[in-house]
């Protein structure tokens, strides 16, 4: 034992049976691990430590500028994912069970968006649904304008949204044996029957994750709303945007936002592990 | 018209073809084979799961599917009754759930009959509001065979329906098969790859070999 010790370049961490050794590896372990959380939570910390200090938060919370940003958000975030459920699950069904001409295409475009900057994606979308857009421009003949408009805003947090929402249903739907559906049929149960007593039920789970990751999205979008819809209060105006906004005038209210928007996030957050949990036992 | 079972399937995919092709007058039948050969394959074309390429498939003179007339029945209205080989039960249901789902609303009272007197007949009483995942895999074999049974289809169709369970238990099920064909009379089509299953069920076998099938003999008279 004693021989072993000396000189071995073996890490502190991954020897055995030496209590000093031991405990200055776990003293390592945790001063890592608290350096992480540091770095990960002061700033958090700090946004409710000064929202609180100042006594804006309440103030704030009863500005209309900010009301109006929050109601906004609300309801773009949800016609987002709402529309992520409506056009992804039937493209998350079909990615799951089938094989179809341009599949390979479909599965990049729902994982580019995750990875793509987002003012690349405003970019995107200015330059297909904005004034000289590729589809912008015929449908400003027709006297729809698009960019610059709350409809702008939901486009934008769809596109960088509803790839979360799809994937997370395709893997969903994947879990799904598909003898269950084929047993269905053959008991009577049409396609639409089918899917809706058995492969939806079944793949709930992974339905939910990926509806509430879509909509914590959502809400959170910034670079591509900034570009594609401009950041008009009350219009276009969403609570990130409006963060941004009042950092140039008035810190206390960006600090009120912030906080807002950072509850919301943890209650995201709460939602998501609840959801999780409820899975887990399904399960078991 | 002599009832028969009349089954010709024609199907290409990749690295395997199916040129199945037999027709028999025997209520029960019995497709045996090894592993690969495509019996799997042969009930779900029955069950209606995939379209075949070209062939014919005809029960007691409903024709199911007939390539050449362009006939093309989908299993929802075929009448059959298929167990695959995991029983594929509704794990979100429990056993009551599992055997009313075929049947038109569930919630009327005939339909609660027939539930019951499914459970009577496969012994599940007291196992209703159990779900797929709290059942022995005999209890699950025998909730599958309600299921498929309570719709009362001309044909059932089993996949290695002994494959998960013990000597016991398989004896009592060949024997629950036979007092439910005469009570409910339906057609039988099994396919394993145990010949003792050949001999206790078949009037007639069928041995399936890379996917062509060649009458054996009456069950009986096998090997």
């Amino acid at each position: 034992m004693t021989g072993r010790g000396i000189g071995t370049r073996v890490p502190a961490v991954f020897r055995v049976g030496r209590p000093l050794g031991r405990g200055l590896a776990a003293a390592g372990w945790a001063a890592a691990a608290a350096g992480f959380a540091l770095l990960l939570g002061l700033p958090v910390l700090a946004i409710l430590v000064r929202s609180m200090a100042g006594g804006s938060l309440r103030a704030a919370l009863g500005s209309p500028v900010v009301l109006q940003a929050l109601t906004l958000t609300a309801w773009t975030s949800l016609a987002a994912t709402g529309l992520a459920v409506l056009l992804g699950t039937p493209a998350a069904y079909l990615l799951a069970r089938r094989k179809f001409p341009g599949q390979a295409l479909l599965d990049s475009l729902i994982e580019l968006p995750l990875i793509l900057p987002p003012s690349v994606a405003g970019l995107g979308l200015l330059m297909a649904f904005g004034r000289r857009g590729l589809l912008g421009e015929p449908l400003a003949a027709l006297g729809v304008n698009l960019s610059f408009t709350t409809a702008a805003v939901i486009l934008a947090q769809f596109f960088v949204a509803a790839p979360l929402y799809v994937r997370a249903a395709r893997a969903g739907f994947q879990a799904v044996d598909p003898e269950l559906e084929t047993v269905a049929h053959t008991l009577g149960a049409s396609p639409w029957r089918t899917f809706r007593r058995v492969t939806v039920p079944l793949a709930l789970p992974g339905l939910l994750g990926g509806l509430v990751m879509c909509w914590a999205r959502a809400l959170g979008e910034f670079g591509a709303t900034i570009l594609f819809a401009g950041s008009f209060p009350g219009r276009t105006q969403t609570m990130a945007l409006a963060v941004y906004a009042a950092l140039e005038h008035d810190v206390d209210a960006a600090l009120a936002l912030a906080a807002v928007l950072l509850l919301v996030s943890l209650l995201v957050l709460v939602l998501l592990r609840w959801g999780t949990g409820s899975r887990g036992d399904a399960g078991a | 018209m002599t009832p028969v079972l009349e089954v010709a399937v024609h199907r290409r995919l990749p690295g395997f073809t199916l040129a199945v092709q037999f027709a028999t007058a025997a209520r029960r039948v019995v497709l045996v084979g090894p592993s690969g050969a495509g019996k799997t394959l042969t009930l779900r074309a029955i069950a209606g799961a995939f379209r075949p390429d070209s062939g014919r498939i005809a029960v007691d003179g409903h024709v199911w599917y007939d390539g050449a007339a362009g006939v093309w029945v989908p299993p929802q209205e075929r009448s059959v009754g298929y167990v695959p080989q995991n029983f594929a039960l509704f794990p979100h249901l429990d056993a009551a759930g599992n055997i009313a789902f075929g049947l038109e609303r569930p919630r009327s009272d005939e339909s609660r009959r027939r539930v019951a007197q499914m459970i009577d007949l496969l012994q599940l009483n007291g196992l209703e509001r159990r779900h797929p995942a709290e059942l022995s895999g005999g209890q699950q074999q025998r909730v599958a065979l309600a299921r498929a049974l309570a719709r009362q289809p001309r044909i059932l169709l089993l996949d290695e329906p002994f494959a998960a369970l013990d000597a016991g238990l398989r004896r009592r099920l060949r024997r629950t098969l036979l007092e439910l064909q005469e009570a409910l009379g339906f057609r039988l089509l099994l396919v394993t790859h145990d010949l003792d299953d050949a001999r206790a069920l078949a009037e007639e076998t069928f041995r399936l070999e890379a996917g062509r099938a060649a009458f054996v003999a009456a069950g009986g008279r096998l090997i």
